[in-house]
């Protein structure tokens, strides 16, 4: 089985959040750049059928070099090869087509993306490349097996999951729940050197327009101070949920 | 070039979030001169639609009950095709981000997601969604001539717009199925934290799984979904479907109790959106009393039983 695991490079979760250039900006400086935790999952559970039931993994990543880092920590976790589309990942419709473009010449069993990035939070590079492949997909996926040609896999919902049965080719939007947070991997020495002679291959993008770009960045307004209630006046507290937050 | 709207129901009956999309297209339909077309699958009344704005409601009976993405992808995309749309709305839901990559693919559109406010009309179009998680917003630049934007959850509201719906029966070409639903599980009887209007969430400070019967009690006396910190269910405590933050659930509810939770940066990020946020803590510096509109620095063992006798006097999750 030949699996392709899509990894955005994204700042670590506890990063402040700055903007520069007047706002047109995400300012790096200082930022940690981290695999995607939703990516992470997708990765950690293509590693699993790697050991457990024989596979390739190839890690790919649309973007500059700036990202190697972080797929080298891709292949020192246990990928076998990493692929990086050398261009400005402008948009999700960029990054989806093309990765399209490259699994249509370069055809693969499972595609894993995360559900969304933590930084754009777009969320449909999975699903406009299940589209452009014509492949299966499976959104927000907590649990899959494959036994040859059939995957089963398990969907959350809002208020419930579903099981659903396909054919390989397949496409998953990979999600917390995919795989245990205790199976997440952390390189060790071992996997860091080999990493090093594993194949990186940087490859030239195709031409392709962004349907959308980012004009300005924008924080939200301070929050005014909390109200504070004694525990011991719960009146108060309903008082005010009602007559001044009017949400009860 | 009527705006098409996609709407969901479940089990016949259109969702909260229907009603929001359809206020949404209605007020861009007025800004632009132009009608809203709502496209309804497997709905029993779509002529409930017309209550928010909706001109033409498109209503599609299909042979199997449950969400396809491929299938409606497809159906909205001969709706579409149809009303000659070029601006396509839809919600936040599961379904929803399930199906819009597919979609906006299918059209060739630009997809925006998260969107919070209406677009700004100009040589370029651009829309305000959120990004970093809640700690951002950007304003998003349309260049596609088709588009797709994704409304947040209650980011506008659902607003009353008396039109005449016309309902008419659509029938689109449907491809055959290439995935089969083997099984569903449906936590049934709860609110779900996407739709709640309220969610009681708990965190570590609650000591252990056993303690979860003050929360569920709450939850139940306020028709509230119940959620949790990711540690609470890291350690199987609650199961991961109520993981909310960053990593888990995004939360964009009326009102949020957060009970034990310290309000780590990334439980604080995938919560932000909700509009009310009420922290219970016994640590009066806890990061959350920094994000939240109201703060009882108490003790949920005696605070939580004692503000759900309150609530129940007020018989709001009675409905
Ligand atoms: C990559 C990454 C992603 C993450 N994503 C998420 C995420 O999506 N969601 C998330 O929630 N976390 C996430 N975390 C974890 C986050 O950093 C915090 O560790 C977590 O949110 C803390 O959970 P907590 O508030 O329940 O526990 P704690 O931080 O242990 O806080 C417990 C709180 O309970 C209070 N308390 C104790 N006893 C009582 C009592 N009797 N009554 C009232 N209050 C009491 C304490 O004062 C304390 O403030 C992530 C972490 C990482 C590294």
């Amino acid at each position: 089985m030949k699996i392709l695991v899509c990894i955005s490079n994204v700042p670590d979760t506890t990063s402040k959040i700055n903007f520069i250039e007047n706002d047109t900006k995400f300012d790096k400086q200082g930022v940690q750049f981290v695999i995607n935790p939703n990516d992470e999952f997708g990765l950690t559970r293509a590693i699993w059928f790697k050991e457990q039931q024989g596979a390739t993994v190839d890690v790919m990543h649309v973007g500059r070099s700036d990202a190697d880092p972080t797929l080298r920590k891709a292949l020192a976790i246990g990928a076998d090869k990493a692929l990086r589309i050398d261009t400005d990942a402008t948009d999700g419709f960029v990054v989806a087509n093309q990765i399209a473009n490259f699994v249509k010449e370069n055809p693969y069993d499972l595609i894993i993306a995360g559900r969304e990035s933590i930084d754009y939070n777009g969320g449909m590079v999975p699903g406009m490349m299940a589209s452009v492949l014509g492949y299966a997909f499976v959104n927000t996926c907590v649990g899959l097996k494959i036994d040859g040609k059939e995957a089963v896999a398990v969907r959350e919902m809002d208020g419930g999951s579903e099981t659903l049965k396909t054919q390989l080719p397949l496409i998953i939007g990979a999600q917390k729940g995919l795989v245990e947070e205790t199976d997440l991997k952390i390189p060790n020495m071992r996997g860091i050197m080999q990493a090093r002679q594993k194949p990186f291959e940087v490859i030239a993008a195709k031409d392709i327009n962004a349907n959308t770009t980012v004009s300005k960045f924008e924080k939200p307004e301070p929050k005014a101070h909390v109200k504070l209630i004694a525990a011991d006046d719960l009146d108060q507290l309903i008082d005010l949920l009602q007559n001044e937050a009017k949400v009860l | 070039m009527s705006i098409l709207v996609l709407t969901e129901s479940e089990n016949g009956k259109l969702k909260k979030n229907a009603f929001e999309v359809v206020s949404y297209a209605k007020a861009l339909a007025n800004h632009q001169n132009t009608t809203v077309t709502a496209l309804a699958i497997n709905c029993d009344e779509p002529g409930e639609l017309g209550n928010f704005g909706a001109d033409k409601v498109l209503n599609t009976t299909l042979t199997f009950p449950y969400f396809d993405a491929l299938i409606y992808s497809e159906i909205a995309t001969q709706a579409v095709k149809q009303e000659g749309s070029n601006l396509v709305i839809i919600s936040s839901s599961a379904n929803a981000k399930y199906m819009a990559g597919i979609l906006a693919a299918k059209l060739d559109a630009g997809y925006v997601s998260n969107v919070v406010d209406l677009p700004v009309f100009g040589a370029h179009t651009t829309v305000k969604r959120m990004a970093f998680s809640n700690k951002a917003f950007s304003h998003t630049t349309l260049h596609a001539n088709m588009n797709v934007l994704g409304l947040s959850t209650n980011a506008f509201g659902a607003a009353e717009n008396q039109v005449n719906a016309q309902v008419i029966e659509f029938q689109p070409n449907i491809p055959d199925q290439t995935m089969t639903q083997i099984d569903v599980s449906q936590t049934t009887g709860k609110a779900s934290i996407a739709d709640a209007d309220i969610v009681v969430s708990a965190g570590r400070g609650l000591k252990g799984p056993e303690n979860w019967g003050i929360i569920e009690e709450m939850a139940e006396v306020l028709g509230a979904a119940t959620a949790c910190s990711k540690p609470v269910s890291d350690m199987g405590w609650r199961p991961h479907s109520e993981h909310v933050g960053q990593t888990g659930k995004p939360v964009a509810t009326n009102l949020y109790f957060a009970i034990g939770i310290s309000g780590a940066i990334q439980h604080l990020a995938g919560i932000n959106a909700s509009k009310i946020k009420v922290v219970i803590n016994t640590d009066p510096e806890a990061p959350f009393f920094k994000a939240a509109d109201y703060g009882i620095v108490g003790d949920a063992f005696d605070v939580v039983p004692r503000l759900t006798e309150k609530l129940k006097a007020l018989q709001i999750g009675s409905v």
